[in-house]
């Protein structure tokens, strides 16, 4: 499988977006995209671990026995999540209230994992990087869209910037079954563009 | 370089490497990150106290804390430039909200007038009970309460005979908020009744009233969290 650096960034943005084509990390896409912002404080966690746990990864890959290996990359994972969740409780103190228990539960995300098992355990490092900055990417854009047309809809403000009043939004956007319609109909989108 | 076989001489060091490496490497960022993380709680506690605070000159930032039993209350007295007390703010909790614990902080002053208030920490439904982060100093409505006085007003929602109106369709998340500025209320006056004469009688009728309320929130607080 040769792959040149520019198709693996893209691949995670369009073609293999972690959200709309591949599926993978639902519970944050659905549970942390209430505003737009909210969504792409999540991604760009998310873009922070996947990037550093591809790398560490593929680094150590052949160091790694088979049989220990999904214990070894939660480790990795796990040690990253909370590096990056001491460092937004420092420095974004707001996000990491409105994100709460979303920012520790990026350990289990089956996309990061998902992705050190299909992609940092076979590749080069300078690959894996590529593919973790061009998946985080596509999740934080996926995100960001999925908060942008909910907080749109349900409150309409777009980035707290208002939009229309917020007596004509549709609460049910804001609230769980809003996002598996908003998300349903995104991904109905993308298939038919793609 | 080869693939290291899944053997038990294999297995440990590498679990074991891995492992220090992510002890070193949480342990730094942790040290690096505790000075930053304490001080932005502590600030935004100040600042929280700071905006519901009647005009004053300086504040104690070492609570008097009450307990209850259930509801921890801290006042933190405001003073003037020459130590007169001028107010206090105060924190206070309701369990009775939708979905666990609503702390807020409420300003009174000498008088016993809300001055303001803010929501530290609550976890109600967004766009529903979580709009009680503005809708009671909401301006020119019969919700806000920003100027009432705490002992004479009926701090309970309209549907319950009180005068303040209920955010729409979040009734419960409303009375738990209610519930906080009047248990706050409470926690001010029996703190200060010693200091202030005019206080008493309207704190007599007040406790009698927060009283009635208590008894019923331990015993739902009981069966939800033991």
């Amino acid at each position: 499988m040769k792959e040149s650096g520019s198709t693996i960034l893209l691949n995670g943005l369009i073609k293999e977006n972690p959200v709309f084509v591949l599926i993978l990390g639902m519970c944050p896409t659905l549970a942390t995209t209430t505003s737009a912002l909210n969504g792409m404080s999540m991604g760009l966690a998310t873009l922070f671990v996947l990037f550093g746990s591809n790398v560490v990864i593929s680094i150590l890959k052949n160091l790694i026995p088979d049989k220990i290996r999904i214990t070894a990359y939660i480790l990795v994972i796990a040690t990253f999540v909370t590096v990056a969740e001491l460092l937004i409780q420092a420095y974004f103190p707001a996000i990491s209230e409105s994100l709460g228990i979303f920012i520790p539960l990026i350990v289990v995300n089956c996309l990061i994992l998902g992705r050190a098992e299909a992609f940092a355990a076979k590749n080069t490092v300078f690959h894996s990087a590529l593919d973790g900055i061009g998946m985080g990417l596509g999740f934080t854009f996926a995100l960001t869209l999925l908060g942008t047309v909910r907080e749109l809809l349900g409150t309409g403000k777009v980035f707290g910037n208002i939009i229309f009043p917020e007596h004509y939004g549709a609460i049910i956007f804001i609230l769980a079954p809003g996002a598996f319609i908003v998300l349903g109909y995104l991904i109905a989108i993308v298939r038919k563009v793609s | 370089m080869k693939k290291l076989e899944s053997t038990f001489r294999n297995i440990v060091p590498v679990l074991l490497g891995i492992s220090v490496f992510a002890v070193v490497a949480i342990a730094s960022v942790y040290a690096f990150t505790k000075k930053t993380i304490d001080n932005s709680q502590l600030n935004k506690r100040a600042e929280a106290i700071e905006e519901v605070l009647p005009v004053h000159d300086h504040f104690d930032l070492k609570p008097v804390v009450l307990n209850n039993g259930v509801e921890t209350t801290k006042v933190y007295k405001a003073y003037d430039k020459n130590n007169v007390l001028v107010g206090a703010a105060v924190e206070s909790s309701s369990n009775n909200g939708y979905r666990g614990p609503i702390d807020i902080i409420v300003g009174f002053n000498i008088k016993g007038i809300i001055v303001n208030y803010t929501v530290i920490d609550q976890h109600e439904t967004p766009g529903l009970g979580a709009r009680m982060e503005s809708w009671f100093k909401t301006e020119n409505t019969k919700a806000d309460i920003r100027g009432k006085n705490a002992a004479t007003a009926n701090l309970n929602v309209s549907k319950d005979g009180g005068e303040v109106d209920a955010i729409t369709s979040a009734t419960i998340s409303s009375r738990a908020f209610l519930f906080a500025v009047r248990n706050a209320y409470f926690a001010f006056t029996s703190n200060f009744e010693d200091q202030s004469v005019i206080l008493k009688s309207k704190a007599d009728s007040a406790r009698h009233s927060v009283n009635k309320t208590i008894p019923s929130t331990n015993n739902k607080m009981k069966g939800e969290q033991p």
